[in-house]
């Protein structure tokens, strides 16, 4: 029986197929878009750096809303944790229809020790966690309509203000980071730095990450297409973002502003020319929030899975009458 | 769940509401937000407030927004992606040859596809696929449309339906190995699934054929079926609503589930739930067009009026297509992943012996199964091994004593060869032996008669030499 073998494609200079008159195929996006905000979005967002470094409070400015860890639990005192510990909470936020499940995960005590060695370690059990738990859900026989999706899509890093160079302790997480998440990286209270000085601060760390091969988010590799690619050199060139948290408003000419308040002036968190925290809230939810779940799906998942399923194949050497494990590629005996 | 209030300006503090929520809200637990002690103080200038509360039973709050954040946008941002990245769409096509499939499809998508009408005289039910790429505004659809080619027009037609399941399960196993594999490249994999299926039902007047039962009977749990019934300009519209309402018993007799609707989504419900009432459609296609008061239009001409394909009151097309391509593409397209695909995913994978659970209802992890099939594959193999091993023995014992008597019959052969050249040597000897002797008595009578020749010459007249002569000639002779 001949069926989809040979399937008839017109010739390429043909090109695309002409229609006559209207259709009505593009409305397939607006019901794709009614299904989706039916649906519901899960975004899982991980905030990591040493304490004081305003976490919790560049997440509510965010968000805008009381979402780290700190508002969740009122009254608890705040004690550096001996080992890393990672907390995660909860909330779905709702805005002109569109509902989205926020999960932030905080880590209290990373970088916090006198010795750091492994710090990273906890962090890097958990997202593994994550994304076996969600292959675990896509690997069931009978699995759930929609799984439940838990995998941290991005992962924001905050470089304490020194105005030198990146620590080896910030380089070393970055480099295992950047290959199982999407990592990016943001100098935290960056009103201690002037301008120039941020500017030098960010020089450095960029020719630090080259040095090093690490790659943040954007990713070069994953760029789609010439107009993506405009479009995230310009991010790059921004990176890390020099940001400041603020959640208490205060009046600026008339208009009530978020922002600090300080003895020599008032420091407006949303103000560009400020601070750099619009281009992160622009990057993170308003134009790439879909972006970093799709690479944190098809690119760190899957290489996750690559690895997780060629390490099950491998048998014990002890167990096997000397035979050498194989590593079957692709083919249906794989499951 | 959610509660909503309304307070009027600096009516209630925090613990009066603790006092009021509980008194309403019996056994369950609840949390206030701080939020909005805050909120309701400063806006000074409103009248009232309004917050929210959420059951804590769900582990999850819904927190109010103080601004705006922006992540409305999202569903605009996914749209962007999956317009980037294009859509597909493929329609399967079953009908008797020449109810006008290839007719419809071009008509449905206004433009012409290539292709040959098909003849009557197939030997079998064939598949023919063909992929075209459809742009319409921003939107670049991939369409393949399937045609059976060949249906029904066989003498024999009990395993007609056979093709067309094993072409569709081909899509879903296709589907399912580049889902299984390890390095998979699953967002750039041309989906080949079937998302709807138009079976296009003779307009005999009458009832469905037991072709048609059949075959959709087979076909509803592996694609969603949406019946219809072509050339539907033969069937005057008192005997189609006859006809349409002995279909839809028919079916619903034979438990055949065809696709409905969906009416779930508040924005749809009602013009799905009227359609599905509207179920078979019956259409015509036409891809001529003609002059119909001032404007052209697609339909079809007879001697006794024209049947424009695009009026109501006519056929069904519109709602056709309205149904198949404005309101429900995705929805196809959907229910096809998420309820037919996993369907066959599940059966196949039970069919190779993997399980969730194990008897004891402890989930099997993955390790374990991963080497149970291993030591089971491994297993099989060492004992295959172990027989091929045998076998080959027992051959190479067989062949060696097939050669050693072999090796015997030629010995024997050689002897008796042997012995008969010797035989016949012998005899050639004694042959020689006697040849010898008679030449020798020969030679001795011949000196024996020379001599007495001789003396006869010398005592006797010629007669005796005459005579002797003759007697010496015939002694010789």
């Amino acid at each position: 029986m001949e069926s989809a073998a040979v399937p008839q494609e017109l010739p390429p200079d043909c090109g695309v197929h002409e229609l006559f008159g209207y259709v009505g195929i593009e409305a397939v996006l607006e019901q794709m878009k009614v299904k989706t905000m039916k649906m519901g979005f899960e975004f899982n967002i991980m905030v990591v750096g040493q304490s004081g470094l305003g976490k919790s409070t560049m997440v509510n400015t965010l968000f805008k809303s009381k979402v780290s860890r700190k508002a969740s639990q009122p009254g608890q005192e705040e004690r550096i944790p001996k080992t890393v510990q990672l907390q995660s909470v909860t909330h779905v936020i709702e805005e002109k229809g569109v509902k989205m499940k926020l999960t932030v995960t905080d880590t209290p005590g990373f970088g916090d020790q006198i010795n750091n060695e492994n710090c990273w370690d906890p962090i890097i059990k958990y997202i593994n966690e994550q994304y076996e738990r969600y292959l675990r859900e896509e690997i069931l026989i009978t699995r759930k309509r929609k799984i439940p999706d838990s995998r941290v899509h991005g992962c924001v890093y905050f470089i304490p203000p020194t105005g030198h160079w990146l620590r080896p302790l910030d380089l070393e997480f970055m480099r295992r980071l950047s290959k199982i998440v999407n990592v990016v990286p943001v100098i935290a209270k960056a009103d201690t730095l002037t301008l120039e000085e941020r500017e030098e601060f960010k020089q450095r760390i960029q020719r630090d990450l080259k040095a090093h091969a690490i790659s943040v988010y954007p990713q070069e590799d994953f760029d789609e297409d010439p107009d993506d690619r405009l479009l995230n050199d310009r991010i790059r060139e921004k990176i890390p973002f020099a940001v400041v948290g603020a959640d208490q408003e205060h009046q600026v000419n008339g208009k009530r502003v978020l922002g600090r308040k300080t003895k020599w002036g008032i420091i407006e968190v949303e103000n560009p020319a400020h601070c750099e925290f619009p281009m992160l809230r622009d990057l993170l939810i308003r134009s790439h929030l879909q972006d970093l779940k799709d690479i944190t799906h098809n690119v760190h998942y899957e290489s996750y899975r690559v690895r997780r399923l060629n390490e099950s194949n491998r048998p014990a050497p002890s167990s096997n009458n000397g035979l050498p494990g194989r590593d079957e590629d692709g083919d249906e005996s794989n499951l | 769940m959610l509660f909503g209030f309304v307070l009027e300006k600096g009516s209630m503090h925090r613990q009066d509401l603790q006092c009021y929520v509980q008194i309403c809200v019996v056994g369950c637990t609840w949390e206030v937000f701080g939020v909005w002690r805050e909120k309701c103080i400063s806006h000074e200038n409103d009248t009232n407030c309004i917050f929210f509360l959420a059951f804590q039973g769900e582990g999850c709050r819904t927190v109010p927004l103080s601004g705006h954040v922006g992540f409305d946008s999202l569903p605009d941002q996914l749209v962007n992606k999956s317009v980037n990245h294009g859509f597909c769409f493929n329609i399967l096509c079953v009908g008797e040859t020449g109810l006008g499939k290839s007719t419809l499809m071009d008509t449905l998508f206004n433009t012409k596809f290539e292709g040959d009408p098909a003849s009557h005289s197939q030997p079998g039910v064939q598949l023919k696929s063909s992929t075209y790429d459809l742009q319409e505004s921003n939107v670049n659809l991939k369409l393949t449309i399937v045609s059976t080619v060949g249906f029904g027009d066989q003498i024999n037609k009990e395993d007609s339906y056979k093709p067309i399941v094993e072409f569709i399960d081909a899509q879903f196993e296709a589907y399912l190995q580049e889902e299984l594999k390890i390095k998979r490249v699953l967002h750039n994999y041309h989906d080949t699934r079937i998302h709807a299926c138009l079976y296009f039902i003779a307009p005999t007047g009458h009832s469905l054929k037991s072709l048609d039962l059949v075959t959709m009977k087979k076909l509803d749990s592996k694609v969603n079926i949406i019946p219809i019934i072509a050339k539907s300009d033969a069937i005057s519209k008192s005997e189609l609503t006859k006809f349409k309402i002995k279909i839809t018993s028919e079916l619903v007799s034979n438990g055949v589930q065809i696709y409905q609707f969906p009416t779930d989504d508040e924005s749809v419900a009602e013009i799905n739930g009227t359609m599905n009432a509207h179920l078979p459609f019956a259409v015509i296609g036409s891809t001529e067009e003609m002059k119909i008061g001032n404007k052209m239009m697609k339909a079809r001409q007879y001697p006794w009026g024209t049947v424009q394909v695009e009026n109501e009151a006519h056929c069904d097309f519109v709602k056709l297509r309205e149904m198949l391509i404005r309101v429900n593409m995705e929805d196809l397209r959907e229910q096809t992943h998420t309820r037919h695909y996993e369907l066959y995913r599940r059966c196949k994978l039970e069919e190779m012996g993997f399980k969730d659970t194990d008897p004891d209802s402890k989930p099997f992890s993955l390790q374990e199964t991963y080497e149970a099939k291993r030591n089971e594959f491994l297993g099989e193999l060492q004992k295959k091994e172990e027989a091929m091993r045998q076998m080959f023995v027992q051959r190479v014992k067989e062949k060696e004593a097939e050669l050693k008597e072999a090796e015997k019959e030629l010995h024997e052969k050689f002897d008796r060869l042997k012995k008969l050249h010797q035989d016949e040597k012998k005899k050639l000897e004694d042959k020689k032996k006697s040849l010898d002797d008679e030449v020798n008595a020969f030679k001795q009578r011949k000196t024996a008669a020379e001599l007495l020749q001789s003396q006869a010459q010398q005592a006797g007249g010629s007669q005796t030499l005459k005579r002797d002569k003759e007697r010496k000639n015939s002694g010789f002779l």
